[in-house]
């Protein structure tokens, strides 16, 4: 189930993931992706990174639903309730 | 990581890798991380000015290379249960005891953050931002400790060969529960340095 290649891509991605997300900090604003749009786009990249570490890392990949639920519905719930104090924070 | 008990069962296994209790010791983490995440962001929410000029303070090169060292760090310690469940002890010490370097080069970068920040005069009572920012990073620091504590647990057993197919359930407990603690810093990175 776990391989090396597919463990290798996996940390690629992620730290290509990882120099978006810090990008996103520094020239964020030379390249328009600010305010709401910066905030979406940085919560898609660590709900990328974080499925990623569950399914791959935690090897959740082969697993049940259920416990891949429970990870991915961490990520999601944390992901919403950010946006939503986000949102009422533009307000 | 295959759960060994559910080998020869077509689809998918019924529990995830390692031991059952860990399991539900990683979600109760979870659970209080995403608390504390909920609690930073609707704190931001009431002092949005105050937040973003702090967040202007942090070291967000520092942060970025703490996300490096811990996926880095992850992903050694998922090579180490490859290598011990294809009975290959020696390459998966290997592994861990690079994972361990990872988490120390971690608690040392981040060791620099706070020495900077105390320098600074800053504390817990600087203002609701920093108050955030020190109790949120500190209570991820001690899990980041914790984490290497198992490591190097881990490490010891397997150059033992204490590990091996069949016999995964130790060695796939403590991985989770690392690999955890690189999950909630991969939510933490972006919300507390960078998003404003």
């Amino acid at each position: 189930m776990m391989n090396t290649r597919q463990l290798n891509f996996v940390w690629v991605v992620l730290m290509l993931a990882t120099l978006a997300t810090y990008a996103i900090g520094e020239v964020g604003e030379q390249l328009g992706i600010v305010g709401p749009l910066a905030m979406a786009a940085l919560l898609v990249i660590s709900f990328v990174k974080g499925r990623l570490v569950a399914l791959d890392f935690m090897g959740l990949r082969g697993v049940k639903f259920f416990w891949r639920g429970l990870l991915i519905g961490w990520l999601l719930l944390v992901s919403a309730l950010i946006a939503i104090a986000y949102w009422i924070a533009l307000r | 990581m295959k759960n060994t008990t559910n080998t020869a069962l077509p689809g998918p296994a019924v529990a995830p890798p390692g031991d059952l209790a860990i399991w539900f010791f990683i979600l109760a983490e979870l659970l209080a991380f995403g608390v504390f995440f909920a609690a930073y962001a609707f704190g931001r929410a009431n002092n949005v000015e105050l937040f973003n000029e702090m967040q202007q303070t942090l070291d967000r090169q520092a942060g970025a290379f703490n996300t490096v060292l811990l996926i880095t760090g992850s992903w050694c310690v998922a090579r180490a249960v490859e290598a011990v469940e294809r009975s290959r002890s020696a390459t998966g010490a290997r592994w861990l005891a690079a994972g361990i370097l990872c988490g120390g080069g971690f608690l040392v970068v981040k060791g620099f953050e706070y020495a900077a920040k105390f320098g600074a005069g800053i504390n817990l009572s600087t203002n609701t931002f920093y108050m955030f920012y020190l109790s949120l990073t500190f209570f991820h620091f001690m899990h980041v400790i914790l984490g290497m504590v198992i490591l190097v647990a881990l490490w010891w057993k397997t150059r033992q060969g204490a590990y091996g197919p069949g016999n995964m359930n130790g060695i796939e407990s403590g991985a989770a529960y690392w690999h955890m603690v690189d999950l909630v810093w991969i939510v933490l990175f972006p919300l507390v340095y960078v998003m404003r």
